[in-house]
């Protein structure tokens, strides 16, 4: 048994960490642990926090060394696998999906010197950051290309839970399209799934005979956009620029991009001085972008993408600005006001515009 | 030249134990050609596989704490397998032990007594052994093949929970997301061995795998039901009856893999999510044929899987190998485990002649 | 309603094709009295075999060749196992499918960035021109068609021929078998081996027709549906057929209904599919004859010659 060489591991780890944190010239580079929810892949949310790594590694050089875990269950194995990267010298943790929750914040309290960010979870503490994008915000603008380039004033959705981002992301897509297109509607089918590509594109294409001419998904395969460039008709891509899986098909998609977050979280800590954070960062913050627009979609519209862009950015615009009404009719926000964040998070309903019910609970 | 297997007139007691020695010979003989195919360096990569993951206390901890859950249930399907009972639904037997005893704990979220655990057990235990008891019910009524009803079961069991933590027991204060409260501290196992996430239901798995190995080995039942595994027409003359042969053989299996369940929503988990179980209630099945059915080959045999597991995300760490890495070499593993078994009650013979309609690459 | 009715009977016939494909093979496998629990992982390497294969040669033809050798191939260590070595065949089957999950994963990595084109439909001639089912029925992609040719195949193989008889001979009594002169183990390697192919077509319908993409784990749990769909179809050809597109239908269903905006509890409706097996399963249980006119006898037992 090596017990005392690993404590002394954990030692050293924290003991770095201090001289870290105490602003000494770090000889050693910063040890940063990155746990994912599912294999790399070439597209997808894990793919862009892999990006994110990638551009953070390139940013910093040699100051930081990076490890990164795929693949890992939500549940019982992602505990061991952040314990064990903070066992092993990584004094800043990112853990990439919402069932790391409870995890990241067990193994937080045994390793008080490690900081810990999660992504998209709400319990944070003093070592424990979160940070989050606003989605949406993306979602609004794709809903403007949507609402331009549709003819049958019908997109299609394809959703995984009704958990309140997904909602968020519906809402706002279909918001965005009424902006520019009253008559639009958006017709959702929920796969109960993250990633099950024959059924994703099997939502998209029932989606598509039932009169959607633009597909839109908050799933994690590129199945939908495919299926879109089959039928002929438009996609919206999301996690990733999806453009070459439907050259013809995709308009544009809503990206994430971590990579500036990370690089600014790795600095902070490399100069003692990383808080954790709390961040749920928009357009404005450049964690939420537009994948390169396609070019059938005509200048005005483009145009009219850069302006309402610049307006999310300045905040002049808020893609929940009242009046915002349910699919009831009942008004969520009044006019002249923006839902404020904790509505946001907490959303479970469809807005005025988006066909059907939502699952019963 | 061609290979053949001959019965061997007993089992033989050598190749019993020099048989596990091929299959790990062979696995290294396999990991070299796969390691170095890789262009990485075979003993850098045995070392992250099998070396690594073990060489700390709390990877000790963790090695067991993964395997409990494989040798509680491996042991309960044992009982079964022996007796040619064919429960392979344990996935679904654990999930079920998951929602009783889980459930449990959320309608009593204010409990404070040591003894809410032993009762979330039994919850669970009663879980298990009901959706068992459901294959064994339909075989002795109406002649229903276990093995297909078992597994029919364990895809009904996952949607149950995923209905469960998507409604009536989602967290209300948790913004939607598919889950459960987190229990209360009374409805979790204590742990063992601070700082490691090693807890009682360790002894509490080393205790069942105990009484199988007692009811295996030492109990006359245990005994009859062996008979009933070898010879069912002998068992039936001799007056044992298959019926219940089959009742214990499924719900030993069921009530083991229900408090499997609660092991992992009161221990590492601490609450109910729609996915309680990386599939231990599938691996348990091959833990138990590695482990030759016997309690004490269980132990082992879990361990062994575990490492697997945990040699997987180290060698990702370490070599940065992908994930699938951990799939390709434990299918090798059990290949060559299962397969070298045959040396126990076959010997192989080299034939002269070849005369073979097939081929046959015997190991 | 017509105009709806199309698009659901087609969608629906496409997401039964691959069930068709594993559950026909297995359904052969079974009848020799094998019962192999592999059909996910053998999908899985026919699926990465078949795109790379049609990736590096732009053929799809060339794909579901090799996606059907490299589901063969998978089998055959199986059949190996199970058969030569006398493994148990649950452990085996199990251990199987663990091993093309990982062996699929890992010789996809390259591949995962590459986008096909799915291939063409291709409705058949005069029969595509019949007002409703001509749209339904006749125009379909190539292996929708084969699909419905293997089945008959298999129903003339099982219970017009010869060697079907000596197949499920084997399947209720090796030693019998045996005995009368049929190599027994020969037998349940060749039904096996088929097996295998019939999974690796399948795997090869998901990744370069159905999707068409390859990625890690895509067939997302239809070889288990597979198996049940072979108990669900009693061991016949053509309720095989009948149960892939109730068992693809209950989906696709649930998704028109939702984009016409009905709400469904879907986690109820899902497992339906499997209620119904155990229901069947008991219903041709309860009475030994129509067990023994179904059920292969000594389905997952092993044998061998000398034992």
């Amino acid at each position: 048994m090596h017990m005392p060489s690993n404590f002394g591991k954990a030692i050293i780890g924290a003991a770095l960490a201090l001289a870290l944190a105490g602003g000494a010239a770090a000889q050693q580079p910063l040890k940063i642990g990155f746990v994912y929810v599912t294999p790399i892949g070439s597209a997808g949310w894990t793919f862009q926090h892999e990006l994110g790594r990638r551009e953070m590694e390139k940013a910093l050089g040699a100051k930081v060394a990076t490890k990164h875990v795929e693949n890992v269950a939500e549940g019982a194995d992602a505990e061991r696998v952040i314990r064990e990267l903070a066992t092993s010298g990584h004094t800043l943790v990112f853990t990439t999906s919402f069932g790391y929750m409870n995890p990241t914040i067990k193994v937080a309290k045994s390793f008080p010197k490690v900081a810990f960010e999660h992504a998209t979870g709400y319990k944070r503490d003093t070592n424990v950051g979160t940070y989050n994008a606003r989605f949406y915000e993306g979602r609004y603008l794709t809903g403007i290309v949507a609402g331009k380039m549709t003819k049958s004033n019908v997109a299609g959705y394809v959703a995984a839970f009704p958990i309140p981002e997904v909602l968020q992301g519906i809402n706002a897509f279909t918001r965005g399209m009424r902006s520019v297109n009253p008559k639009a509607e958006v017709k959702v089918i929920w796969v109960n799934s993250w990633y099950d590509p024959g059924r994703e594109r099997e939502a998209a294409t029932t989606l598509i005979s039932q009169g959607a001419d633009v597909i839109a998904q908050h799933t994690d395969s590129t199945a939908p956009v495919q299926a879109a460039e089959d039928k002929g008709v438009y996609a919206i891509g999301y996690h990733s620029d999806m453009s070459k899986f439907g050259p013809k098909a995709h308009l544009t998609a809503s990206t994430h991009q971590w990579g500036a977050f990370y690089t600014k979280v790795a600095q902070d800590a490399l100069a003692g001085k990383h808080k954790p954070s709390n961040l749920w960062g928009g357009i404005k913050d450049g964690m939420v972008k537009l994948a390169p627009i396609n070019p059938v979609v005509p200048k005005e519209v483009q145009d009219m993408v850069a302006k309402a862009e610049a307006d999310l950015r300045s905040g002049k615009l808020h893609a929940f600005a009242g009046p915002v009404k349910d699919q009831a009719g009942k008004v969520r926000v009044p006019a002249g006001k923006s839902m404020p964040d904790d509505q946001l998070a907490a959303m479970d309903y469809y807005v005025e515009g988006v066909q059907g019910q939502l699952p019963k609970k | 030249m061609r290979l053949r297997l001959e019965a061997r007139p007993a089992p033989s007691r050598a190749m019993r134990y020099l048989s596990p020695l091929v299959a790990t010979a062979l696995t290294v003989v396999a990991g070299f050609i796969v390691f170095s195919g890789l262009g990485r360096e075979p003993l850098a990569a045995f070392h992250a596989f099998f070396v690594r993951p073990v060489s700390s206390l709390n990877g000790l901890a963790e090695l067991v704490l993964k395997a409990s859950p494989l040798m509680l249930i491996a042991t309960g399907l044992a009982i079964g397998y022996r007796a040619n009972v064919w429960n392979i639904g344990a996935e679904g037997q654990l999930i079920l032990g998951a929602i009783f005893g889980g459930g449990l704990a959320l309608a009593f979220p204010g409990a404070e007594s040591r003894w809410f655990l032993v009762l979330m057990v039994l919850a669970g235990a009663t879980g298990g052994l009901l959706w068992a008891a459901i294959p064994a019910l339909l075989r002795n009524r109406f002649n229903t093949n276990e093995i297909l009803v078992s597994l029919m079961l364990v895809y009904v069991a996952t949607l149950l929970l995923s209905y469960l933590v998507h409604g009536p027991w989602r967290d209300p204060q948790g913004f939607n997301f598919p889950q459960s409260r987190m229990f209360a501290d009374a409805a979790l196992y204590p742990i063992l061995a601070e700082p490691t996430r090693l807890n009682a239901g360790f002894l509490v798995a080393l205790g069942a795998v105990a009484c199988g190995w007692l009811f295996i080995e030492r109990s006359f039942l245990g005994y009859q039901m062996r008979v009933a595994g070898l010879a069912e027409a002998a068992a039936r003359y001799a007056g044992f009856s298959s019926g219940r042969t089959v009742w214990i053989g499924m719900l030993a299996g069921g009530a083991a893999a229900g408090i499997a369940g609660v092991g992992e929503v009161a221990g590492p988990i601490g609450q109910l999510t729609s996915s309680v179980s990386p599939g231990y209630g599938f691996a348990a099945i091959i833990v138990a044929f590695v482990g030759r059915l016997n309690p004490v080959g269980i132990v082992f045999a879990s361990l062994l899987m575990s490492l697997l597991y945990l040699g997987g995300e180290s060698a990702q760490m370490e070599l940065r190998l992908p994930s699938a890495i951990t799939g390709l070499f434990q299918g090798m593993l059990l290949f060559f485990l299962l397969g070298s078994d045959v040396l126990v009650h076959y010997r192989v013979r080299l034939l002269p002649r070849a005369p073979a309609p097939r081929e046959e690459a015997a190991a | 309603m017509t105009e709806l009715l199309v698009p659901i009977v087609v969608a629906t016939l496409a997401a039964g094709t691959p069930l068709v494909f594993a559950a026909l093979g297995e359904l052969v496998a079974e009848k020799s009295g094998v019962l192999n629990l592999g059909v996910e992982g053998m999908m899985l390497v026919g699926a990465i075999a078949a795109f790379a294969a049609t990736v590096a040669s732009g053929s799809a033809w060339v794909g579901v060749l090799a996606g059907m050798l490299a589901g063969a191939a998978m089998s055959f260590v199986f059949a190996v196992l199970a058969l030569t070595l006398q493994a148990n065949q649950v452990a085996a089957g199990l251990a199987l499918s663990l091993f093309g999950l990982g062996l699929s994963a890992f010789a996809g990595k390259p591949l995962e960035s590459v986008a096909l084109q799915a291939p063409q439909a291709v409705p058949v001639p005069l029969l595509s021109e019949i007002p409703l089912l001509g749209p339904m029925l006749f125009s379909h992609q190539p292996l929708v068609y084969l699909s419905w040719l293997m089945a008959v195949l298999v129903s003339l193989f099982l219970y017009r021929s010869r060697a079907g008889l000596v197949l499920r001979a084997v399947g209720e009594s090796p030693a019998s078998a045996t005995a009368i002169g049929y190599p027994a183990i020969a037998i349940r390697y060749l039904a096996t081996l088929f097996g295998g192919a019939m999974a690796g077509i399948a795997g090869a319908f998901l990744s370069i027709v159905y999707t068409p993409m390859w990625v890690e784990g895509m067939t997302a749990g239809r070889g288990w549906i597979a198996l049940a769909l072979v108990v669900f179809a009693t061991w016949r050809p053509a309720r095989v057929l009948a149960g892939a597109y109730l068992f693809g239908g209950v989906t696709m269903l649930q998704f028109f209904a939702q984009g016409a905006g009905v709400a469904v509890a879907s986690q109820l409706l899902s497992s339906l599919p499997y209620l119904a097996t155990i229901v069947v399963l008991v219903l041709i249980s309860r009475n030994p004859h129509t067990i023994r006119l179904n059920a292969p006898v000594s389905l997952g037992k092993p044998y061998h010659p000398d034992a």
